[in-house]
Order: C-alpha cells, then structure tokens, then sequence
C-alpha cells in the first residue's frame, strides 16, 4: 500500500470525477433508451427522459427481431463455454497428471504461441469452414472455440497446487482415471470452471470480427453483428441505438455483477504467476 | 519440471486414457490454430482470389509478390501508420491511466473501494460494438454529450469522427476508457506485492510521495508493467471494431486500421493471398514489440 500525501479530499475527488468518465456514457444510454423518437437528438441534449417510454425496446422486439438475435447470442454463448469447458479441463488434467515424452516441449509451444493473433488464422479457418460447410451456422462460431490454450494454462496453473496424494490414493482404492477426473479433479477445480466459464462466456458473447465474417444471414446473426448492422440504417436513431446497446450489454454486466470477485480473481492469476 | 513429483504409474490402461483426455482440446488447437496459421503463411505466397475460391485450381504460387506489392500500396501504408498512431498514443497513455487509477485505489485514504474499483472496470466487460455506439453519439458534433460539456468551456463543437484530425484521437480516447480497468487489476496486484516496510523505511529516510514512487512503486513494479505493455500492444495492434462502428475507417482513411484492412482486401474483395501477407506483417509487428519490450527490460 501507498500512502500518498495529498489529503484525502483531493484523493477521493479525483477517483470521483474518473467514475462520472467512466459511468457516464452507461447512465446516459440507459437514459437515452427510454426517451420517445428525436429526443436524444436536442441540443442542448436531454439527461433525463421528458416522458418515460419503451417504445424503442417494442421496437427492437417486434419489428426488427432483436429476439432472434439475442437467442443466438445466448446459444453460441453457451455451448462454446460448455464445451471448451469440458475439453481444456481434459486436457489439463492430462497435463498435469500422466507422463509423457515432450510434454513441457508440447506445452511451452502452445504456450508460446498465445501470441499469435487470431486474425492470422481467419482465412484458411474460413475456407475450411466454408468446404465443411458450416458457414452461417452455428458450428462455425462453435468449432474454433472448442478448445483454447489460455484455459488450458489458467486451469493448469490452478490445479498445480494439489497435492499427488490425493490421486494417488484414489488409484491405489481402484478408481479409474475417468473416475478420477470426474470425482476428484473437477470439484477441486471448480472455482477456476468458474472463472473460465466467465471469461469464454463474456468473450464469445462480445466478439465481432469473427461471427461478422461467417455469419452471413441477419437471422443468425449474434446482437454485436445485429446491432452494427442496425448502425448503418439507423445512424438517426439514438435512442433505438440505445436501446439495443442496453439489450447487448445488460446480460453481460448481470454476469459480472455477479460473479466479479471470481472474474477479478481470475484476470490476477492468469497475469501475475506468469 | 521435478519428474519424481508424478509418481503416478502410466500402466496400461493409462495411456488410452492419455490420449482421452489430451487429443480433442489438442486436436482441436491442431486443426483450427496451427493448421490454419501454417495455411495463411503458405496463402501469403499465392495469388489466392474471388477465381480461386470458385476453383482451387487457379491458385498459383508468386513468391513474395504479395509483400512487394504492399510495400507499395499506399492504403497499406495509411493504415500501417494509423495503427502505429493509435497504439503510441493510446497505448502509454492507457497505462498511464491504470497506474494512476491503480495507486489512488490502493491508498488507505480511499473511501468506497470497491465501488471505485467496479465502475472503472464496467467498461472493461461490456460489449465494444455496443459501447463504440454510445460513444458515437457521444461524439456527435451537434447533440453529443462531449461537444455539450466543451461548450462550458467556451470550446466551439468540433466534429470528432467527421474530422481527419480529431478521428483517431476519439477513437483513442474511447479505447483508454475501454480498457484502463483491465490493467488497473494487474496493477493493483502487482502493488500487493510490494511489501509495506519498503515505504516505513524510506519515509522514516525522509523521502517523499515522489521518491518512492520513483525508487520504490516503479522498479517493484516493473515486471507488471512489462506484462501489461506486453498485453496492451498485442491488443491495441488489432484495432479494428472501434473504427468499424463509429467511422467506418474514414474520414479519409484517417481511422483505418492493420486489422479492417486485412478485413476489406480478405472478406469484402476476397483477396485473400493479398490479405494473408498482411496479417502476417502484422504478426511480424506484434512479435517484434513483444521481444523489443522484453529486450529493453532485461538491458534495464
């Protein structure tokens, strides 16, 4: 801890002024969404709405479909957090507890090649995507986010920390090694599953490039491709805009209200051990 | 890695299980990672086009012609330097903002911790495409909320995403307050780590806020920050839905960036040979600051 001097005022003055920066542009779409056609397009602008309506949301909802596109998101979402789920823990656990030859080779490369940005692999991925077939489905969103290195790594680093011991005991009683991985490896996990679920839910759920490219019908479109689709024939709208953009963040941010200590947790382990 | 900590036996029944366990997240990382990195480089040396993508037969390999013709390309070299602009400029100052926000929630004198801590991070979380929206019409140079608080200034409405000059500026400011938090909580653990007596010392030494700042906060902290420039670099050189949504690279190209370029050669023009050179330029980019930023800090 820091003791700075400058007196307490002073301190908690700035930390207040850099929360209305950081708060304002949510509290004013928030407001804007409520606001009838037009309003949010006055100078001087409008904080607060004249006349409370949602009009914009029954907009969204019955005109331009925004159900179908939310349902999207929450589908892709969750498979790809389920899945990915499912085979990085496997993985891990293999990491950690069977021998084999070149293993830290095998992991320092997949470790090592983190650092290749995603944007590299978007070409061949679609044209393999495109000859499977899957393009403007489901799969090709689903497909390249069965597995990742970073949850690999984040659950690897966890689980280091328990001790042989234990699975060894579970071996020496006759327990399989599915068994193990079911019966004993997970539940010690779980806080880590967690986090992960957190992280691969929110980043599926807020990605664009990629279902921009390969979702190719408005029907199957996620809400961030939907919603920058709407930007361009709605530019004049602010406060349907706004409307939207409330619908698109505000399951992600009940997620994280929720569950931010395990999110903060998370973010700390997967920078500070390295 | 200490061998004799895995005492385990691999007996027989183990290595099918191995392979279990191991092969879908690997097979998986094989064919939808690797595969396709090693396809891109080899698509950097072909003419791959709108032709080929009916009929791989017209694929014909040309070298490094694609590289060659990017040198030339001016729009290439548009974008190339937005992308530069925009992650010398926002990049420091991003960091610059999480150390300061990271410091002033570290200090005892802080009230509401937590609630401090939540709403910097807020943007952090949310939807980019969603929030690039709300900053558009923030920036709207008529009815936006910015032009409206300059205006108590006596500041005239500029017109922030119409204006080459002020474009990528607003975009830079909107990505500093994306992604400040992130860095913040890093920051913030990295102080953890710094033990207390450090400070006792050097105030019973007589030093002042700046002193240990400078020879205490920083050089504790330097293996943080080098992580958190590493992270920051690699994410703001892939700048691409912040200009999409609110200027759609323009005005004059003054927001286009590596990415969206990459984007409109591949996915708009198909021409995807041409547009695999340039994500492999832009690799080579990342990749080079990744080890000049890890370079600099050994020498220190």
């Amino acid at each position: 801890m820091i003791s700075l001097k400058p007196k307490p005022i002073l301190l908690n003055l700035l930390l207040i002024i850099i929360t209305v920066i950081t708060l304002t542009p949510f509290l004013w779409m928030v407001s804007a969404s409520f606001m009838l056609d037009g309003h949010a397009s006055t100078y001087p602008p409008r904080f607060l709405p004249d006349e409370f309506t949602i009009t914009q949301y029954s907009k969204l909802f019955t005109k331009l479909n925004i159900t179908t596109n939310m349902l999207n998101s929450f589908i892709l979402s969750i498979s790809v957090t389920l899945i990915s789920l499912l085979f990085n823990s496997m993985a891990a656990y293999a990491f950690l507890k069977f021998r084999f030859k070149g293993k830290e080779k095998l992991f320092t490369i997949l470790l090592s090649s983190m650092i290749i940005p995603s944007q590299v692999t978007m070409l061949p991925l679609f044209l393999m995507l495109k000859e499977m077939g899957v393009i403007n489905t489901y799969f090709a969103i689903i497909i390249p986010g069965l597995a990742n290195i970073f949850g690999i790594f984040l659950i690897r680093q966890y689980a280091q920390s328990i001790p042989d011991s234990l699975f060894e005991a579970a071996k020496i009683d006759g327990a399989t090694d599915f068994q193990i991985y079911t019966k004993i490896f997970v539940p010690i996990i779980k806080p880590i599953l967690v986090t992960l679920a957190l992280f691969t839910f929110m980043g599926t759920w807020n990605d664009f490039l990629w279902p921009l490219i390969t979702l190719t019908d408005e029907s199957m479109y996620t809400l961030p491709v939907a919603m920058s689709n709407l930007m361009s024939e709605h530019s004049k709208d602010p406060e349907l805009m706004m409307a939207g953009s409330v619908l698109t963040i505000l399951p992600i941010i009940i997620v994280f209200l929720a569950m931010q200590k395990q999110y903060i947790k998370g973010l700390m382990m997967g920078s500070v051990k390295e | 890695m200490n061998s004799s900590k895995y005492k385990y036996d691999s007996g027989l029944g183990s290595k099918k299980s191995l392979i279990i366990f191991l092969s879908p997240a690997l097979l998986a990382i094989l064919i939808f990672f690797f595969i396709p990195v090693i396809s891109a480089f080899i698509m950097s040396f072909t003419d791959f086009s709108i032709y080929a993508l009916a009929d791989w037969n017209y694929i014909q390999f040309i070298g490094l012609d694609n590289y060659f013709r990017l040198f030339d390309d001016p729009l290439f070299w548009i974008a190339l330097k937005n992308t530069f602009y925009f992650v010398i400029t926002a990049g420091p100052l991003s960091i610059i903002a999480s150390l300061t926000a990271a410091i002033l929630l570290s200090s005892k004198l802080t009230a509401f911790k937590s609630f401090f801590r939540l709403s910097f991070f807020l943007p952090v979380v949310t939807t980019l495409v969603a929030v690039a929206i709300v900053w558009r019409f923030i920036y709207h140079p008529n009815f936006g909320l910015l032009n409206y608080f300059l205006s108590y200034f006596g500041i005239s409405p500029i017109d922030w995403l119409g204006d080459p000059v002020w474009a990528m500026p607003a975009i830079i400011l909107m990505a500093i307050w994306k992604s400040f938090g992130y860095n913040m909580i890093i920051f913030i653990a990295g102080l953890q780590n710094i033990p207390e007596q450090l400070y006792e010392a050097a105030e019973i030494e007589g030093a002042n806020s700046w002193h240990k700042f400078h020879h205490i906060t920083l050089p504790l902290l330097a293996p943080t920050t080098l992580f958190v420039g590493i992270i920051t670099l690699i994410g703001f050189f892939q700048l691409f839905a912040e200009p999409y949504i609110m200027t759609q690279g323009g005005p004059l190209n003054s927001t286009l960036s590596i990415v969206q370029y990459m984007y409109q050669e591949g996915f708009r023009w198909w021409n995807m040979g041409y547009s695999a050179a340039i994500a492999f330029v832009l690799f080579t980019i990342i990749f080079t600051g990744s080890i000049i930023q890890l370079k600099m800090k050994k020498n220190d």
